[in-house]
């Protein structure tokens, strides 16, 4: 067994790409391995940097193995005149690799035919590997790609400068973007700097590298930079760096031999807001922030230097001029922005253009204010204050014309709140604009606030049903106006909120402040999107099963607080041998229903207990009585745990009934009497879920 | 000329195009009205300087000399922590972008480094790797002030007086970011804009003129090519052609534009509509310098 070591060296790749390439390339060595019968026992590793993905694999077989195969030739009478071969037997017997003595005769449902075992003789790895390896590198799939050769013969991500690929100790012919493979790698680029490092065989590279100052295993590349955070953060009595997922991965794609400088800036710009202060350390300088005992910022940042410590500090004073500069321009931002009324601003935004056929930004805030008032109508909520809500809708788009917000345009709502804040109004309206944007991805909280809420559905709703008269309702492929995503937060807002209110109401809202000659035709538009964003909300944010999701949106789907609380209840009893049972017999009981008014047998409109017949079919209609009124009552209250409970205890009389009776008799009597059982059974105990939709476990 | 940018010098935006080899380098200052902050803010400024390096095509240790050039200013890298990270560039109304990366030195962006891929919305071959220095920032760094203003301009060899960036250019960004935010003259900038967009129209038109002409003389030639008719009329023509002349026009509507920007003058409906005509403009002379030099 071998092992194998590909190395593809390229100029520095966008940090952003370099998981997924790294796993890619992975990938496709294994299948390649595994599509050539190159598979032993195969234990792959991988490896990235900025400059370098690889992959090493042991147990990769010397060759493949031979091949016996049986292949037909000509008809045997064509072959053999006589008993003699033919030209056509000693041709064939060629081709096949066999001597004419060794053919065979087979027959055939055409007749009989010639065969031969041909013996294929197994390809050794490198030669395989040689041939193959080029179009794999060549096929991974780049977000965004260049030329950079004259006569522009690869696009790839950035510049290919070295390839290493190598069978033990055997260099395996490689070529690809005009790079002949070899035995040579490069360590850091100016730790180590230019001249090669040789790798003898796959299972040194990364001791090697390591030696040249390239620490090629990102796993522990990020455990190195976590210590080395906590160990910089350390010399700060009380101090915490802030935990940040993304910017650890970002950072440990940024570098090859990472190591952690603290450094400070003068406290007197932690006057300016958090909110600034961390988005121009995070966003636009990769620095983590540090915060102190209390939660509260610190004047300390942690960045994650490509290069050994900086002992001498002079990287920490570089970075340090960087920060107050740029710090300098968000306080200049920051003060100039406010000499600058927000009712000034508001008359600005008739400069900022929503989209091109739906005006500007004050406009579409009229319209937004108006969608708001009517929803203040429609909701049932007491506590709302009017003029915080029409105040915040008023103000809601002023940080658009800000510089702070040209600047660090991620920020926005958040400044806008900042500055509303700083402009003395209503703490109610700032929450409600700070939060507006929220929630921005599946992860993020709805607006704390009821008013925040409702800025964020009017607006959101508005902007949807706009776009969809235009023509711009999303499409597999497209979404340029982000709909899905306003969508998804409208659903998280409905559903998560104490509003009560009902999704078709808000479109009605939304239609109503519509400029549209076709609104029935926008309702059923906007209906099914939004249903299709409930389902996306159910199954994919709250994990709930597709089978649960089908079972309750059969029911409802409109007052979504409770199509949800209903979802997790029916997932709590899923699994349990009585609501298998009970949904397999719904299901039953829904075919047969179907079948027999598919042969015009209708069911009584009422069930006549004098037609029963059988004791199960007396015990299943009192249980049924008996447990409907409990369980109406139960599920009036939203208790839809205790209610699903009652409709599990109906499971004996079920499986009794449908153990011993048979519905679809002969009397015509009895057996619309039966149906109409079933009929009141289905109908009574679906308001909840429709039962019949959950599947099997185990299937 | 006023440029928003050393990418839009005509050595590199037209040069960058055809075929012909260049490897040349030039300082650029450019001019960004809207950025302008009166001399008050120490990191902004209406007028900077890009140093321009342009290599038609790259050469293949492009990064490695682009680091040796820093140790030749003397930065010595071992002391320094840096980094490319994924920059890319376009400019929207040169139908231009390119990929590349900005590169961090101890979190300065010091450079921008970029493989230019498409220029006037045409593909090139061979492509350009375009290194623009940010020479106000390695002057403070290297000089380590907080301010640009502070970095020395010049010293005197004899006293040791020195003269700093805020001696020389001061007064500059002062009187500039003025012109440009309040004294500049909205419908005469307009006006401006007009005439140099009709100029510039009127001598592409032209331009396709003559080609169209050039090419029906091409045609007669092609006829004609045994009977020794003099060569290379129909080029001699076209190479006349002030291609540069029609660039220059482009460019004095784009710091137009921008002045109009700053003093805003320009919403936003307008302002995609204003570039979409100095993008034909800029397209149309991108083609005809091609064209000129297709031949190179």
């Amino acid at each position: 067994m071998a092992e194998l070591l590909l190395e593809v060296g390229l100029e520095e790749i966008p940090a952003r790409m370099i998981a997924d390439a790294e796993a890619e390339l992975r990938g496709k060595v294994m299948s390649l391995l595994q599509r050539e019968r190159l598979v032993e026992e195969l234990v792959a590793r991988s490896y990235s940097t900025p400059r370098r993905l690889a992959v090493h694999v042991s147990g990769v077989a010397a060759a493949q193995a031979d091949l016996q195969e049986t292949i037909t030739g000509p008809a045997w009478n064509i072959a053999f005149k006589d008993g003699a071969p033919t030209p056509a037997a000693h041709a064939f017997a060629k081709k096949a690799g066999v001597a004419v003595e060794a053919l065979e005769k087979v027959a055939t449902p055409k007749g009989e035919y010639v065969s031969a075992v041909a013996h294929r003789k197994g390809r050794a790895a490198i030669e395989v590997l040689a041939s193959e390896l080029a179009k794999e590198i060549g096929s991974l799939s780049w977000p965004k790609n260049m030329y950079w050769r004259a006569g522009k013969p690869e696009r790839y991500v950035r510049p290919v400068k070295w390839l290493v690929a190598l069978l033990d100790h055997e260099m395996i012919p490689v070529q690809f973007a005009g790079i002949h493979a070899a035995n040579l790698t490069y360590g850091h680029r100016i730790l180590h700097g230019a001249h090669a490092v040789t790798i003898n065989h796959p299972g040194e590279y990364v001791s090697s590298l390591e030696a040249a100052r390239v620490m090629v295993d990102v796993a522990a590349r990020r455990h190195t930079i976590r210590k080395a955070l906590d160990y910089a953060t350390r010399t700060v009595t009380h101090a915490r760096w802030r935990e940040d997922e993304p910017l650890i991965e970002t950072v440990v794609h940024l570098t090859e031999w990472p190591s952690v400088v603290l450094g400070s800036f003068e406290p007197e710009f932690l006057a300016l807001p958090e909110e600034v202060l961390v988005t121009v350390m995070r966003d636009h300088q990769k620095y983590f922030a540090v915060e102190d005992g209390e939660g509260r910022l610190a004047p300390h940042f942690l960045t994650v230097l490509n290069t050994e410590p900086d002992r001498e500090g002079v990287i920490r004073h570089g970075n340090e001029r960087v920060l107050r500069a740029r710090f300098n321009d968000a306080r200049f931002f920051w003060n100039f922005d406010q000499k600058i009324s927000l009712a000034e601003r508001v008359e600005l935004l008739k400069a900022v253009t929503f989209q091109k056929d739906l005006g500007n930004y004050f406009e579409k805030t009229e319209r937004t204010a108006s969608i708001a008032r009517a929803l203040l109508q429609a909701v049932d909520h007491d506590a709302i204050d009017a003029d915080a809500l029409a105040q915040s809708v008023r103000l809601a788009k002023v940080d658009l014309t800000t510089e702070l917000v040209k600047e660090f345009t991620e920020l926005q709502g958040i400044v806008g709140g900042l500055y509303a804040r700083a402009a003395g109004v209503d703490e109610k309206v700032v929450a409600a604009i700070y939060w507006q944007y929220q929630p921005a991805s599946s992860t993020d909280p709805i607006p704390p606030t009821v008013e925040g809420q409702l800025l964020g559905l009017a607006d959101r709703i508005g902007t949807i049903v706009d776009m969809f008269a235009l023509g711009f309702a999303p499409t597999s492929s497209k979404d340029p106006y982000a709909l899905r995503r306003a969508a998804n937060a409208v659903v998280s807002i409905l559903a998560q909120s104490k509003l009560s209110l009902r999704l078709s109401s808000l479109i009605e809202i939304g239609l109503a402040e519509a400029r549209s000659s076709e609104k029935k035709k926008l309702e059923a538009a906007l209906s099914s999107f939004f249903h299709e964003r409930v389902e996306f909300y159910l199954s994919d944010l709250l994990k709930l099963s597709f089978d649960v999701v089908n079972a309750v949106v059969a029911v409802e789907a409109d007052h979504l607080e409770d199509t949800v609380a209903r979802a997790h209840a029916l997932a709590k009893v899923r699994g349990t041998e009585d609501f298998a049972a009970i949904s397999a017999a719904f299901k039953r009981s829904k075919n047969i229903l179907r079948q027999a008014i598919e042969k015009q047998q209708l069911p009584h409109p009422e069930v006549r207990p004098q037609l029963f017949t059988d004791a199960a079919e007396h015990a299943l209609y009192s249980a049924a009585t008996n447990l409907g009124p409990r369980v109406e009552a139960l599920r009036r209250q939203t208790n839809y745990d205790a209610a699903l409970e009652q409709i599990a205890t109906l499971r004996p009389h079920v499986d009794q009934f449908f153990d011993t009776v048979m519905v679809m008799v002969e009397d015509d009597a009895v057996r619309a009497n039966r149906l109409a059982l079933l009929a009141l059974i289905v109908s009574e105990f679906s308001k909840i879920a429709d039962f019949s939709e959950i599947v099997p476990a185990g299937v | 000329m006023e440029v928003g940018a050393g990418t839009m010098s005509p050595e590199t935006f037209l040069r960058v195009l055809g075929p012909k080899p260049v490897q040349i380098a030039y300082a650029q200052p450019s001019r960004r009205p809207a950025d302008g902050r009166y001399g008050e803010n120490p990191n902004r400024l209406y007028k900077h300087t890009q140093f321009q390096v342009i290599l038609k095509p790259p050469p293949f240790d492009v990064q490695d000399v682009y680091l040796e050039s820093l140790a030749a200013i003397g930065i010595d890298l071992r002391e320094h922590d840096l980094k490319f990270e994924e920059d890319n560039w376009e400019w929207p109304v040169g139908g231009a972008w390119g990929v590349g990366w900005q590169v961090m030195l101890d979190g300065l962006e010091i450079t921008q480094f970029t493989y230019f891929q498409q220029c006037g919305g045409m593909d090139l071959d061979p492509i350009t790797g375009e290194i623009t220095y940010g020479l106000e920032r390695i002057a403070a760094f290297l000089q380590d002030v907080d301010s640009i203003y502070d970095i020395v301009w010049a010293r005197d060899p004899r006293t040791g007086h020195a003269v700093t960036y805020g001696d020389m250019r001061l007064e500059e960004e002062l009187q500039l970011s003025v012109y440009s935010f309040e004294a500049a003259e909205v419908a005469k900038l307009w006006e401006h804009l007009r005439l140099y967009e009709a100029e510039c129209q009127a001598l592409l038109a032209s331009f396709q003129d003559a080609e169209k002409k050039a090419g029906k003389r091409q045609e007669h030639h092609d006829r004609l090519i045994h009977e020794d008719v003099a060569e290379g009329g129909a080029e001699i023509d076209l190479r006349r052609f002030p291609t540069l002349g029609a660039y220059e026009l482009c460019l004095k509507c784009s710091h137009v534009f921008n002045l109009l920007d700053a003093r805003g003058a320009i919403s936003v409906t307008e302002r995609v509509a204003v570039m979409a005509r100095i993008r034909t403009l800029v397209v149309g002379v991108a083609r005809a310098y091609a064209a000129q030099h297709k031949n190179d």
